[in-house]
Parts: structure tokens; C-alpha cells; sequence
């Protein structure tokens, strides 16, 4: 298998992972390929380094995507058909965004906008970037023509993370917790049903006066907004649902991460979501085995220096260590997960910067598995 | 201590290394863990009992809890409103409107490990710590981590929120009190967020006080080395020392742009800086995690 067959037929695909496996390179890659296959692409990505910024054309701020340009596009090796756009996601502008698009007039927005428990919301909470990150692929799927949208997902501790963030928020905004202590149709709290008052009583005496009137302030003014929240929350759960829609999940080989992408691949088919693959970056690949390193200490000796081929063959016995390491996660990987729907990168020589980079990595993602294997082969020997 | 650093630089391997070395020291040390990781147990004990947000002791003088805001607010009503408290705290609404209100959690991790600190503990006949090393969430939470009891404090003004938020405001503000640890590997990204990490810090009037460079590799080869591994990578046909000679090429040039990137770091925070070296390894375990400290204990300035 590969990405290109992986995606067969999706609009949408959906990059999570813990952080530091290369996520925001593995989006990007992901959408060059596309486009060169002559898709109109965009890929949304949080945080990219500022050299694949720079390379996506990226520096200039602005929450719509943009056309990567052509012959920018043409500096690497791989040609491009399609079309390749991206943009970087400004979590507070398109919560801010959100908002005006829900408010019933513009004063509102811009009454919600001001408050403070609202600012504390839309910035400082963890959770605001994947659900921005959500919303604006909502929007640019029900808005714009593009063929596939490549979402790289904040970087969190773990893969989960993006999946429960959002309803967090999200149940905070449909205001389910505060609507049990008041009146449908109430504002504040003269209008609170007789039950919640030693609750309120309390809530006062716990957190101070001022906090609770600054929340019922945000809520007023949310007002008859929260069922527009829901509706909303109900059409993105369903876009990513779709059988259109494709997770994908990026790792590492590393012990943790194999384990977070297992527990991932489950929760994804308890919640019902469309599991499409695993790729696995960053891998060891060597030809060591179970032979003795004695055998590579003579072949060494050959051509180099007892000292440099002392040091060659402790380099060599360091590597093949991550190497087995490797091996042995990605067994445990393969048995637990369609062992066809696992993308292998290898580890390569540096950090991917720029389009040619890119096409690099491309290269493994889109091969089949006889040419993927050629690639290997010729890298490690 | 807070230790922090972008997702997978090994943040949470360098804070239980930093509490091993506590413990070295004869510091009566505990790591906290935030947000239900729950890792620092395992780590110790396969497949032994877990406890769950409870103070546990790993190893003689190191402890563990992994903090959990529900079970933190629970403590804390019971502590501070008596009855009232425990009433509240068994309330299901009370507690999803508490859940839901933003920065509750945080502002509740962060109180509960003000109070693991304190030398007159809350908790009915817990012994006090000299060394709370924190296993922080990743850089950009981070920062709103050590924020949130002034953003509530500022938020609520007046009451026991703000008073407490205050409280621990000022201990975190306090550099004989908290200190702020970055972790780092020596890569673009991660650097990046050191960086960034540095100036947010310091607009809050906090200081970064150390620097933790992870998993640098070793400097094997000398530059004029390299022109003599890749004349013999051309002249070499045993496939197995071409694959060692492609691996000390490809872990050459990841060596030099990790230098790059640790220099980039160092030339800002210059003397606050110390390296930890990658360790290859299967699995870093207690061994592995006793070499880092040991590496940490011979460099800390």
C-alpha cells in the first residue's frame, strides 16, 4: 500500500500524532503528492518549522490558504499537476471568526469578543487549537473547491489529545453544565431554579464573586447562541466521520509511541472513525541481523584506519541497537493494526526544509511496496 | 522545578533523571506528573500495582504522584469549606461547571503542586518535600500553566480564588522558590520553542533557569574523516560495511546539525545550558535513567 491508494477516494485526511514525529513534514508531503497526482490540494498546518514555512511560502500571516507558487514548486524534483495551497492556522482568529460567524449581529461579536472569560477561552485553554483546528477544516470543506484537505493537528502530548479536546470546549460552549443551574429562557441568576441555590452559595464562596459574574456575563451573552454551537459540533462530527474522510496516524518506532498509535488505531474504531493507516517515521533500518560484528570489524579493515574503522563499527552496533529496537515495536505494531495499512520513512540524514525535502520524503510515501523496498535497500547499502 | 519542552524530547525521561539525582543528594524529592500521564510508575515496576493520584515511593527518597484536577479540586474543597465543601465536591454539577470553566484544570493541577511544596503540607499527615520536580505539559501549555493562578487571581479580584491564585502567583514568581526547566533536542524545531519559551517567560518577568540539550549524538568523526568513509563507501563491496559506512555518514551529518542547532540555543542562553547525551538503547529504563542523572550530576552548573 501506499498514501496514494491509502486516500483513494477521500477529501479529507486528518494527520494526528504525539509530538515530534515529524507530523507537520508528513502533512506536507502528503499534500505534494496529492497535487502532483493533479489534485487541487490544501494542507492546514499549525506550527511548521520556519524553514518549511518559509519553503510552503508561508511567511505572510493570514488564516486562508494560499497557493504554494508553481515555480516554487518547480525548484524540486518532483512535477507538480495539480494545484498546492496551504495555510497556517491562527487558533485565535478563527475561534474569533467562529464567533462572528454564530453571532446574530456584529455587536455581539464583538461584546463576546471583549470578555474576558471569553479571551481566557480562545488563547490560554489547551484544547482551543484542535477545535479551531476542526472548524476551519469544516469550513474550508463546505466553502472551497478544493479535490483534498490535509489537516496537520496541533501538537499535543498525544494523539487522543486532538479527538477529546474539542468536545471539552465544546460542552462548555453548549453551556451544558451552567443550563442545569438556570432556566432555559434565564439570564443570571434571579431566574435560577430554587435547587441550585446553596450550590450558587457555594460556587461564591469557593472561587469569589467576580469570576462567577464575569461567566454568567459570557454565557448572556452566548445566550440563544449555544444551539448554534451544537449544531455545528453535530455537522463537524459528521464531516469527520465521513467515509470520505481519512486518519491517518504519524509515529515514531520509539516504545511510546508505537504504544500511543496502538491505543490510537483502537479508539478510532470504538468512536467509529475512518482509520486509513500508520506511518512510521524516523526508521532504523540495517543489515546487521544476528551476525557477529567481527565479521564488519575485518571488512572494515580493508580500507580504513584500525582507529576509524574501530569507531565506524561502534557506530555501527549503536545504530543496529535502535535498528532491533525498531524492528521489534513495529512487530508489535504490525500484528495489532493492518500490517498492509503501515507506511514505513526511514531515518535520513537531516531535518526536511524545503520542497526537495519534501519530495524526499514524497518518495517513500507514494512508492509502491517493491520500489519503497529498492529505496531502502539502496540507502542502508 | 517545571520541566517542559516540545512533545518528544524526552521531557519526562529528564524529569524523573533530575528526581533521581534529588534523591542522590539526599532530597527527599517527588515528580509530578500532570494531566493523568501516569508513566513514572511503569517506568519503575513492569507490571506491578499502580496507584492512582497518590503519593508513591518509587525508590528510597523518590516519589511519584500523577495529578489528576478532579481528584486535586476534591482535596482542596475538603480542605478549605469543611462541609460545605465535601457537598460540593460530590455534586455532579458542581463539578462539570467547575471541569468546564477554563483554566479550572490547570489552575488546580498547579494548586495541588503548590501545595506537594509547602513545608506545612495540607494533606492530613503528609510529610513535606524538599524538591517537587514537575513533569510539565508541553512548551505552549506550559507557559499557560505557570500563568493561570495570576490570570485568576486577576480574573477574580476578590474571594479565596484570587487569594490562593495570588498565593501561588507569587511562589512561582519567586526564583528561590520555582524554577523553570526547558528541555531540548538539538533540533530546529525544538529550539525554536526553547526560544520562544525564553521571551514568553521573561515578558511574564519569570526566568528560564537551565537548559537541557537530550539525546546529542557523539561527535565520532573528524570533518577530514568523512572524505575517507566516503572513498571507502565507493571501494567497498562487503554489503555489511557499506551499511556500516552509509550509518557513521548519515549519523555524521545529524551530529553537525545538531551541533548547529545547540550552538543557535547556546549563544542565548549561554552558561545555563548542559548536555545529555542519546542513549542507545532498547528501552531507557531505571539503568538508563541512573546514566542520565549521573551525566546531569557531573555538568549541572
Amino acid at each position: 500500500m501506499n498514501v496514494a491508494e491509502i486516500l483513494d477516494g477521500k477529501r479529507v485526511c486528518v494527520c494526528c500524532g504525539s509530538g515530534g514525529v515529524g507530523k507537520t513534514t508528513t502533512s506536507a508531503a502528503i499534500a505534494l503528492g496529492m497535487a502532483a497526482q493533479g489534485a487541487k490540494v490544501a494542507v492546514v498546518t499549525i506550527d511548521p518549522a520556519n524553514r518549511l514555512a518559509n519553503a510552503l511560502g508561508l511567511e505572510q500571516l493570514g488564516n486562508e490558504p494560499r497557493r504554494v507558487d508553481p515555480a516554487r514548486l518547480a525548484t524540486g524534483p518532483l512535477p507538480v499537476e495539480g494545484e498546492l495551497w496551504a495555510m497556517m492556522l491562527d487558533p485565535k482568529r478563527t475561534f474569533d471568526e467562529l464567533i462572528e460567524r454564530i453571532a446574530p449581529d456584529a455587536g455581539r461579536a464583538e461584546e463576546i469578543k471583549a470578555n474576558r472569560v471569553y479571551r481566557e477561552l480562545s488563547t490560554a485553554v489547551s484544547g482551543s487549537q484542535e477545535l479551531t483546528a476542526i472548524a476551519k477544516l469544516y469550513e474550508l470543506d463546505q466553502e472551497h473547491e478544493f479535490d483534498v484537505l490535509v489537516l496537520d493537528t496541533p501538537p499535543s502530548r498525544n494523539a487522543l489529545e486532538f479527538l477529546d479536546a474539542p468536545n471539552r470546549i465544546n460542552s462548555f460552549l453548549e453551556g451544558r453544565a451552567l443550563k442545569a443551574f438556570m432556566r432555559p429562557t434565564g439570564f443570571g441568576f434571579r431566574t435560577l431554579g430554587r435547587g441550585a441555590m446553596p450550590l450558587l452559595g457555594g460556587l461564591r464562596k469557593i472561587t469569589g464573586l467576580d469570576l462567577i459574574t464575569d461567566l454568567t456575563v459570557f454565557f448572556q451573552l452566548l445566550g440563544d447562541m449555544t444551539n448554534d454551537f451544537s449544531q455545528r459540533a453535530a455537522q463537524v462530527d459528521q464531516l469527520l466521520r465521513a467515509d470520505t474522510t481519512a486518519f491517518v496516524l504519524v509515529s515514531s518506532a520509539a516504545r511510546e509511541a508505537v504504544d500511543e498509535a496502538i491505543w490510537f488505531g483502537e479508539r478510532l474504531a470504538n468512536d467509529g472513525l475512518p482509520f486509513a493507516g500508520v506511518i512510521v517515521n524516523r526508521v532504523h533500518h540495517d543489515l546487521l541481523g544476528d551476525r557477529e560484528p567481527r565479521e564488519l570489524s575485518a571488512a572494515l579493515a580493508r580500507t580504513l584506519t584500525p582507529s576509524l574503522a574501530g569507531r565506524v563499527a561502534d557506530n555501527f552496533r549503536d545504530y543496529h541497537v535502535l535498528a532491533s529496537r525498531d524492528d521489534h515495536n513495529l512487530g508489535r505494531l504490525a500484528k495489532q493494526l493492518d500490517e498492509r495499512r503501515l507506511l514505513l520513512v526511514p531515518q535520513l540524514d537531516d531535518d526536511v526544509h524545503d520542497i526537495e525535502g519534501l519530495a524526499r520524503i514524497h518518495q517513500y510515501l507514494f512508492a509502491s511496496q517493491a520500489e519503497r523496498d529498492r529505496l531502502i535497500e539502496d540507502l542502508v547499502a | 522545578m517545571f520541566v517542559t519542552g516540545k512533545g518528544g524530547v524526552g521531557k519526562s525521561t529528564v524529569a524523573i533523571a533530575l528526581g533521581l539525582l534529588g534523591a542522590r543528594q539526599g532530597l527527599r524529592t517527588i515528580v509530578a506528573e500532570l494531566a493523568s500521564q501516569d508513566r513514572v510508575q511503569g517506568l519503575f515496576s513492569e507490571n506491578g500495582e499502580r496507584e492512582r493520584f497518590r503519593e508513591v515511593e518509587l525508590a528510597p527518597g523518590l516519589f511519584t504522584i500523577s495529578i489528576d484536577p478532579q481528584q486535586a479540586m476534591e482535596e482542596y474543597l475538603r480542605v478549605k469549606a469543611g462541609t460545605l465543601g465535601q457537598a460540593l465536591g460530590s455534586s455532579r454539577l458542581f463539578q462539570a461547571f467547575a471541569m468546564a470553566t477554563p483554566g479550572m484544570r490547570e489552575l488546580l493541577s498547579i494548586g495541588k503542586v503548590w501545595e506537594l511544596a509547602q513545608l506545612d503540607r495540607r494533606t492530613r499527615g503528609a510529610a513535606p518535600y524538599d524538591l517537587v520536580i514537575v513533569d510539565a505539559p508541553a512548551t505552549g501549555h506550559g507557559v499557560g500553566l505557570l500563568r493561570t493562578p495570576k490570570t485568576f487571581a486577576d480574573i477574580a479580584r476578590v474571594g479565596p480564588i484570587a487569594h490562593q491564585g495570588r498565593t501561588i502567583a507569587d511562589t512561582i514568581a519567586d526564583p528561590e522558590f520555582t524554577g523553570v526547566v526547558a528541555v531540548a533536542t538539538p533540533e530546529e524545531m525544538p529550539v525554536n520553542e526553547t526560544l520562544a519559551l525564553a521571551d514568553e517567560l521573561a515578558r511574564d518577568e519569570l526566568t528560564l533557569d537551565l537548559v537541557i540539550v537530550n539525546a546529542l549524538y557523539p561527535a565520532r568523526f573528524e570533518t577530514e574523516e568523512i572524505a575517507e568513509l566516503t572513498v571507502a563507501l565507493t571501494r567497498t563491496r562487503s554489503k555489511l560495511a557499506r551499511s556500516a559506512l552509509r550509518a557513521a555518514l548519515s549519523e555524521h551529518a545529524r551530529a553537525a546539525t545538531q551541533r548547529e542547532q545547540r550552538d543557535r540555543l547556546r549563544t542565548r542562553v549561554d552558561g545555563r545550558l548542559v548536555e545529555l547525551p542519546y542513549v542507545f538503547a532498547e528501552h531507557l529504563g531505571v539503568p538508563e535513567l541512573e546514566v542520565l542523572a549521573g551525566a546531569l550530576e557531573g555538568s549541572l552548573p
